[in-house]
């Protein structure tokens, strides 16, 4: 029923609608967790107004993410959701909050600060559930048969707190390196001492989450030491290594792009890493990506339009970005 | 310690809440895109100012309506799996592609051309500006066609088999399951209902300023542009219903059972029951208020055709008929307004009296909000009507759910409705304070906008584009 290349392809289109998730709303809900750090005013309206245009179409690619996966692999989309119960109605509502306060905060100037409130704290508990949901995973969820069959706290542990914190840091980082890049003055010298202590944070939980993985079971430790995938696996510390001493020189000499850039390239290669964790399993050591896999009918049907329509979005959204391209301005039109 | 049952109930509380409340938001964001692009295309065409002033005033609205939309659509798309596990894995190689066709279709051009709609003015000029009207209106009427796809399927499976892990799987194209037989007509119901409900918001907000200032150029303008939509769209609503109406008799007999309320079979005519109260338990309708036979003609064309009740349903496919029964009435009720309404506008258009007749405008201003009530009456018909089903005939609610435990769900509910209930009441006061003022020549920034909003109001750059239209 199931057809292993498509299976294949359709990992890699969540794969990477996953990860164009993780870069664009991570610097969202990363400005979204420094908002109560930046100066009401101007400061915080800079900020907030550098994503506005285009927080929506960022939150799009969750949509495609959770829909991609009922459709190419529902069995997997069942067992998850359903595992992972608790942390994903936390997430679904504070990017209501998050989300409504982009608009409301205009229209209600004397509950602003509630306002920010629910934009700080929902972009928190968003990113703070993604990272849990994330080590959740990771450590495996029973099931049995074609059900979900753990308990309700089973995605509560210290590993998934870890990953938990991990998440907001990095997603902090990264809006520390959006600000930097798309606004100036004060808004962007506050961006940048975030970054400097953010920065090390981040390479601090990028390698605790790494060695606590091998150690979780689930044959990890197999899939990163044995010989001779070890010689591939060892690249992307190695890399992540290159890259750090890059950050750190282009913190230095106060470059704007380069450390956005070389962040989303950290986070590209940490998503590697999680990948080579997991493969072949959607959901670790019980479901692969072929037992979970929609029939070949169902992938084909979506692949016709993805080929398409995937290519299109992004060219679209490209023009989106390009249409408010550069700093973002204080006092706009007048 | 887990009951079932409960959390059975519970979790379909649950997604009956969450649904309705986000129904309410596409419901007026579909028709106030549509609105807006029309309003554009007007002054694009005209030139008259009086059309970019509104289409400022209800781009704000819009960017309130839409963004409530998004949030509460984001939980609809993860409870599938939440609350209905067995449900998305049994159903999910049929209705997920189609979810996903949504997503790439409609979601992603919504939001990618909102950003340039609603503060890019400045940054595009105006042909590409409308052009990102254009497209976000398409992006949710594509949204409306694959959602309401999936929905029809639920409610009419066609084009489908299944294979050995129980899941329902295409059997051969995926045409006979896109335009399985009750998609065309609830797509036509739906978007029509969406674009009636925008009127009657649109014409309420025209007419409680017309009651103020019955002078007030730009709240004639919409209110006379709302007028004509309910004089014209709610006739061919009430047309488009009763076809809808038809096709589920002949998929559904037994919804429409519920919604006429026959319990008994009726061999030599059937009474159209007005009002009664309806009892589930004994399955029989108490304090009947009938017109012999003309249940028959309405639903057979006929006076003497014999029409089946629930008594030749099995008792366990029965659908709770005192839901079905009221809200199908409600339904109905606000439509029989909605036509009379626009009637009633008509008579004053042709007595050259419409912005005087301070009776109509407090009759439009009424029936402002009438458009949701009926929109989610009609929801709750035709979702509890297909009950005990998910997939009708074919998989059972009971049978649908995820193993859910009563006091996670229950957990989950009451944040569900704490939340709902404060955001998106706040939301709706920021609606209505936002309709209280009348749009204004040169519409300006609201009093409450801050002075330095870079981009966030779209006024001052709509303003300033208008200057370089009448200039240039």
């Amino acid at each position: 029923m199931a057809d292993p290349a498509l299976t294949m392809v359709w990992a890699g289109i969540l794969a990477f609608a996953v990860f164009m998730y993780v870069v664009m709303d991570g610097f969202d809900l990363g400005i979204g967790i420094l908002f109560s750090t930046i100066k009401v005013g101007r400061e915080r309206d800079t900020a907030m107004n550098s994503i506005a245009p285009v927080w929506d179409g960022n939150e799009t690619w969750l949509v495609l993410g959770g829909g991609g996966l009922m459709a190419a692999f529902p069995l997997a989309y069942a067992v998850i959701m359903s595992a992972l119960y608790a942390p994903l109605i936390a997430m679904l509502l504070a990017l209501v909050f998050r989300g409504v306060a982009f608009e409301f905060r205009w229209r209600d100037p004397a509950h602003r600060a509630f306002w920010d409130l629910a934009f700080t704290g929902g972009s928190f508990i968003a990113a703070l559930t993604q990272g849990i949901m994330l080590g959740a995973l990771l450590q495996g969820v029973e099931v049995q048969g074609r059900a979900y069959a753990g308990g309700w706290w089973d995605w509560l542990t210290p590993f998934s707190l870890l990953t938990g914190a991990s998440v907001v840091i990095g997603y902090a980082l990264l809006g520390t390196c959006w600000l930097n890049w798309k606004t100036s003055d004060g808004t962007q010298a506050h961006a940048r001492r975030m970054m400097r202590v953010l920065a090390p944070l981040t390479l601090a939980a990028i390698l605790a989450v790494s060695l606590a993985t091998p150690y979780l079971g689930n044959e990890y430790f197999q899939r990163w030491f044995s010989m001779p995938r070890v010689l591939f696996t060892a690249q992307v510390p190695l890399v992540i290594a290159i890259l750090t001493w890059r950050f750190v020189r282009s913190l230095r000499r106060n470059h704007e792009l380069a450390p956005f850039v070389i962040t989303i390239a950290v986070f590209g290669l940490s998503f590697v890493g999680l990948g080579i964790s997991m493969y072949p399993y959607l959901v670790p050591n019980s479901i692969t990506l072929d037992a979970a896999a929609a029939p070949a009918s169902s992938q084909a049907f979506m692949l016709v339009g993805a080929a398409v329509l995937v290519p299109l979005i992004l060219a679209y959204t490209a023009w989106s970005y390009w249409v408010f391209r550069g700093k973002v301005e204080h006092e706009g039109y007048h | 310690m887990f009951h079932d049952a409960d959390a059975l109930l519970l979790a379909r509380i649950q997604f009956g809440f969450t649904i309705s409340f986000h129904f309410i938001f596409p419901s007026f964001s579909i028709g106030l895109a549509s609105y807006l692009a029309v309003l554009e295309a007007l002054w694009l065409r005209t030139g008259k100012p009086v059309y970019l002033d509104l289409y400022k005033y209800w781009l704000k609205i819009f960017a309130v309506v839409f963004a409530m939309g998004v949030v509460s659509g984001i939980v609809m798309s993860y409870q599938f799996g939440t609350n209905w596990a067995v449900f998305s894995d049994r159903a999910g190689p049929v209705i997920g592609p189609l979810m996903a066709y949504e997503v790439l279709t409609a979601f992603f051009l919504e939001a990618g051309f909102l950003g340039v709609m609603l503060f890019g003015m400045r940054k595009v000029g105006r042909r590409l500006h409308f052009f990102a009207t254009l497209m976000v209106a398409i992006g949710t009427f594509i949204s409306a066609f694959w959602i309401l796809s999936v929905n029809s399927w639920m409610q009419t499976p066609t084009g489908h088999t299944m294979n050995a892990d129980g899941q329902f799987v295409p059997a051969a194209g995926w045409l006979p399951i896109i335009f399985n037989p009750s998609f065309p007509y609830r797509l036509v119901h739906t978007v029509i209902a969406a674009y009636l409900t925008t009127a009657l918001v649109v014409g309420a907000a025209g007419a409680w300023h017309l009651l103020r200032d019955s002078q007030h150029e730009h709240a004639r303008k919409m209110f006379s542009m709302a007028m004509w939509m309910a004089a014209l769209v709610a006739p061919v609503q009430i047309f488009v219903g009763d076809q809808h109406g038809l096709n589920t008799l002949e998929h559904q007999p037994a919804k429409v059972m519920a919604m006429e309320g026959h319990f008994r079979s009726h061999p030599e005519g059937a009474p159209l029951i007005l009002f009664g109260i309806p009892n589930d338990e004994e399955q029989r309708m108490e304090h009947a208020l009938e017109i012999p036979r003309l249940g028959s003609l309405i639903l057979k064309h006929d006076l003497d055709a014999p029409v089946a009740g629930l008594d030749t349903i099995a008792p366990g496919n029965r659908p709770p008929v005192e839901v079905v029964f009221w809200s199908f009435r409600v339904m109905v009720g606000l439509g029989t307004l909605m036509l009379i309404l626009g009637a009633c506008s008509l008579l004053a258009r042709f007595a050259g009296k419409l912005y005087e007749w301070r009776w109509l405008k407090r009759f439009a201003v009424l029936m402002g909000p009438a458009g949701f009530i009926a929109v989610i009456a009609g929801w709750i018909t035709t979702e509890v009507g297909r009950q005990p089903f998910t997939v009708y005939g074919l998989l059972r609610t009971a049978e649908s759910a995820s193993p859910l435990a009563a006091p996670a769900v229950g957990a989950s509910l009451v944040a569900f409705v704490i939340v709902y209930f404060t955001v998106f009441g706040l939301g709706s006061g920021y609606l209505l304070k936002l309709m209280s003022r009348a749009p204004q020549p040169h519409e300006p920034e609201p009093a409450n906008a801050p002075s330095h909003a870079a981009g966030i109001m779209p006024a001052p750059a709509l303003a300033a584009a208008r200057q370089e239209g009448n200039h240039g």
